[in-house]
């Protein structure tokens, strides 16, 4: 019986690190190249409103998903737009395009809808299919943990790698990183240093944008305000913790949809809801201190430990 | 009869500032030649490469690549044209390898993916023929000074460029790696490659290069074949004057002690030992020189007298007083002064003016204040009176230090450092990089303040002609040790520092005791 809980408690964990992964990559992808995308958090829920209206007048999932990655590129173009063509601050710009989408989804779903709240009840949207994976699904607990998700959920795994062998493997990748650490030396050999900024700040886009649709398209099928609550934050916490490897933001991801689905679980037990809902967060500023602190240590170790140790090897053989 | 490489022809370069950097500039590379473009700081030889590299454009003049006539917009155009250039500082990314750092911009592919073996393959060619030692696989992060130099030149080669501009490509080289490098840049001359030398170091010149263009102001106003000139007539065509390469100095009369460093011990971040048991005192009016191949520890061991850098055993004390847990603020009010390695990084403030830089060490002083505010008219009279003194080129005290050339920053430096009250002047490097005049200057600013206020100095220097003409009394460190000390610095002959310094010979510790 207990188990039962269990398979269901991390089925929820990887239902939850879903948008996760998609924002980590997204910040992943664009810190590689220098530009950090501050803006994910927006992004994504541009993202969400775009598939929900799309796909409600389409009536189909495919089209939803395809706009709401568009939309989402669309705004990674504004941006860079701005920080790269017109020098904008990309920070600044990155924080005002957050502030923008809080505000201007909830605008356009009122012009849509006529509700502030969601769009729920006014537009009838498609969901993204559920998958049941053949073999996996009939091995007994583990097939119920890792089967039956979100098509998107596979595909977030299936990006964790793309974005590895992007990064590593091709030429823009290599590009990317060479721009993120020396772009004068990029530039000295005639490559454009702005273009391969544009590039990667698109690809965070399509990967914000897949993780908005995850949003409204596929466990709920509607936009409501603010829905996103700060996962593309969360997204760059992960980026960080995992030193803006895609392989190490996978894993990272894992404990903060864990910290996700505890804070839901807790929601069962009577406590107060608006401590509940604090666990996330909470877990971000706890993990970053934590990975500060053992960077801190590894380093002293690297520093000292060496004379420590030739220290006591000396004082032994005074003795 | 050579055949002529390059040409650039009645170059003429104004800034929108209207700062003339090349006035009717011309000159002319032959295949299989090394030419030296030399001249002050500010004469125009960057200029005239950036132009030629496609970095700049220019108002008027041609450009010529064999016999063709070349207009390059960007940098790419010199490329396919086969002239590339060796940065003064190095255009490579530090967590890539070599090889993909070489082959950046022009990647081989495999069926659309990076093809890393490949590259390496690249490379090595390239390397195995002109003889360069290098680890291709090697990250760039891992690899010393002299490497990253040639990891550059394989850049070039391996785009088939047939031009090379070197911009004062020994500045931060060890000797043994400018031997090396000067034996690779013959070989690439056998090959038929053309290279342009920019340098103000007139021996290196003399050394490798076959014909040399002097600019002065932006103006062309020498050249000829090296074989008919000398360093005395190179010399006066730059500055325009008889330059004086000895200095003459009134005897040193040391007095009491001003530093006194004991078995000081310092480990890098990395827990590399850098200073090893160092022990020396500084004493009043004298020059300390302290020579070395660079890296040795010299830059470390300033670093922790003025409280840069922790130490980790040993004792420092300045005036008296030991430095043990001292902020760097303290440290200086015990009458220290630095004239650090770095002149755009830490030596001043590039982004302030000349007056900000100048009163940096002195404006918390109540001499500058009135009341709540800082007395402006004060502090402007002074600024102004160092601008003079010093000889400081700049439109005015608001000017920033970013657009003075080279030799003007470090006179700001020097400025600030030498009136700051203190009795005890680290220089680090003082004159790396600067024109002739100005390295003069600072010379002998630095031998007056210990002759006639009773000051003293510790000079390191990468440069043996300045540590034996400046120095009074000479120490030699390397791998973090004391390995010399020459109680007269002038009756020391560079053959014998040179073994002193490449750790082939070293003093027995009693005699070092001895000289302390």
């Amino acid at each position: 019986m207990d188990l039962d809980w269990l398979v269901e408690f991390l089925f929820t964990i990887i239902r939850l690190s879903t948008p996760l992964i998609f924002a980590a990559l997204g910040a992943v992808i664009s810190r590689k190249a220098g530009v950090l995308n501050l803006a994910l958090e927006g992004m994504m829920l541009v993202a969400a409103l775009t598939g929900v209206v799309f796909s409600a007048i389409t009536q189909s999932w495919i089209v939803g998903l395809l706009t709401a990655v568009l939309g989402s590129m669309l705004m990674a173009t504004i941006i860079s737009y701005c920080f790269l063509v017109i020098k904008t601050d990309l920070y600044l710009t990155c924080i005002a395009t957050n502030m923008a989408s809080i505000g201007g989804t909830v605008f356009v779903m009122f012009l849509l809808t006529g509700s502030k709240a969601t769009t729920a009840e006014a537009l009838r949207s498609m969901s993204i299919p559920r998958i049941d994976l053949p073999l996996i699904k009939d091995i007994p607990y583990i097939g119920d943990v890792l089967s039956g998700h979100n098509l998107l959920t596979y595909v977030s795994f299936a990006m964790v790698f793309f974005a590895w062998f992007l990064i590593y493997k091709t030429r823009i990748g290599l590009r990317m990183r060479a721009v993120g650490e020396a772009p004068e030396a990029v530039e000295s050999v005639g490559i454009s240093v702005p273009k391969i900024k544009y590039i990667s700040f698109l690809l965070s886009g399509v990967f914000a944008g897949f993780g908005g649709a995850f949003m409204s398209m596929s466990y709920v099928t509607w936009f409501s305000r603010d829905m996103v609550a700060g996962r593309g934050f969360i997204g760059m916490s992960i980026m960080n913790i995992a030193n803006a490897s895609p392989v190490g933001s996978l894993g990272a991801s894992f404990i903060f949809g864990g910290a996700d689905a505890t804070a839901k679980y807790l929601q069962l037990q009577n406590l107060p809801t608006d401590l509940v809902f604090m666990v996330p967060y909470a877990v971000t500023i706890i993990a970053l201190t934590v990975i500060s602190i053992v960077r801190i240590r590894r380093e002293d170790r690297i520093v000292h430990g060496k004379s420590l140790r030739r220290k006591k090897a000396t004082e032994k053989a005074a003795e | 009869m050579a055949i002529e490489m390059l040409r650039m022809q009645n170059i003429t370069k104004v800034y929108p500032n209207g700062f003339v950097a090349n006035t009717d500039v011309s000159f002319s590379v032959d295949q299989g030649e090394i030419h030296a473009l030399i001249g002050e700081n500010g004469a125009g030889k960057t200029t005239l490469m950036k132009i030629l590299f496609g970095m700049e454009d220019c108002q008027t003049g041609k450009i010529f690549i064999q016999g063709e006539e070349s207009r390059f917009s960007s940098p790419l155009d010199a490329i396919a044209k086969g002239v590339g250039m060796v940065h003064q500082h190095f255009m490579l990314v530090p967590s890539l390898t070599v090889a993909e750092n070489a082959v950046m911009g022009i990647e081989p592919l495999k069926n659309g993916i990076f093809d890393f073996e490949e590259a390496v393959r690249m490379t090595q060619a390239i390397a195995d023929k002109y003889n360069f030692t290098i680890d291709v696989r090697a990250k760039i992060k891992d690899i010393s000074v002299g490497r990253k130099q040639i990891v550059e030149i394989l850049k070039v080669l391996i785009r088939g460029g047939k031009v090379l501009i070197m911009d004062e490509p020994t500045a931060v080289l060890t000797p043994q790696e400018t031997d090396e490098l000067f034996e690779q840049l013959k070989m690439l001359k056998e090959d038929g490659h053309s290279i342009i030398f920019i340098s103000h170091k007139l021996e290196e010149v003399m050394r490798l290069c076959d014909r040399v263009t002097v600019l002065r102001r932006g103006k062309v106003v020498g050249s000829g074949d090296v074989s008919e000139l000398d360093e005395v007539k190179l010399s006066r065509m730059m500055v325009g004057r008889d330059v004086i390469l000895k200095i003459d100095k009134p005897l040193s009369e040391p007095d009491n002690i001003l530093v006194e460093v004991k078995n000081l011990t310092h480990r890098s971040r990395e827990g590399v030992l850098q200073l090893d048991n160092v022990t020396f005192n500084l004493r009043a009016g004298e020059v300390l020189g302290i020579a070395g191949v660079e890296g040795n520890g010299q830059s470390e061991l300033c670093d922790v007298i003025a409280g840069i850098s922790s130490y980790e055993g040993g004792s420092v004390s300045i005036n008296g007083q030991t430095t043990m847990g001292m902020t760097v603020n303290q440290i200086r009010e015990t009458g220290l002064a630095m004239i650090p390695e770095d002149r755009m990084k830490t030596g001043c403030s590039v982004d302030l003016s000349v007056k900000d830089n100048i009163m940096a060490n002195r404006i918390f002083s109540k001499e500058f204040r009135k009341g709540l505010f800082l007395n402006r008219k004060k502090i402007n009279t002074l600024v102004d009176r160092y601008i003079e003194k010093f000889q400081i080129a700049c439109n005015n005290r608001n000017q920033l230090v970013r657009y003075l050339s080279g030799g003007n920053i470090q006179k700001v430096v020097v400025a600030r450092e030498l009136t700051s009250g203190a009795n005890v002047i680290i220089a680090n490097q003082p004159t790396r990089g600067i024109d002739v005049n100005t390295t003069e200057m600072i010379r002998k600013l630095l031998i007056e303040m210990t002759r006639e206020n009773d000051m003293g100095v510790i000079l390191v220097s990468a440069d043996l002609n300045e540590i034996l003409e400046v120095s009074d009394r000479l120490m030699v460190m390397w791998k973090g040790q004391i390995v010399a000390i020459f109680p007269q610095a002038d009756e020391v002959d560079e053959e014998t520092l040179g073994e002193y310094m490449l750790g082939l010979k070293r003093m027995p510790v009693e005699e070092l005791e001895a000289l302390i």
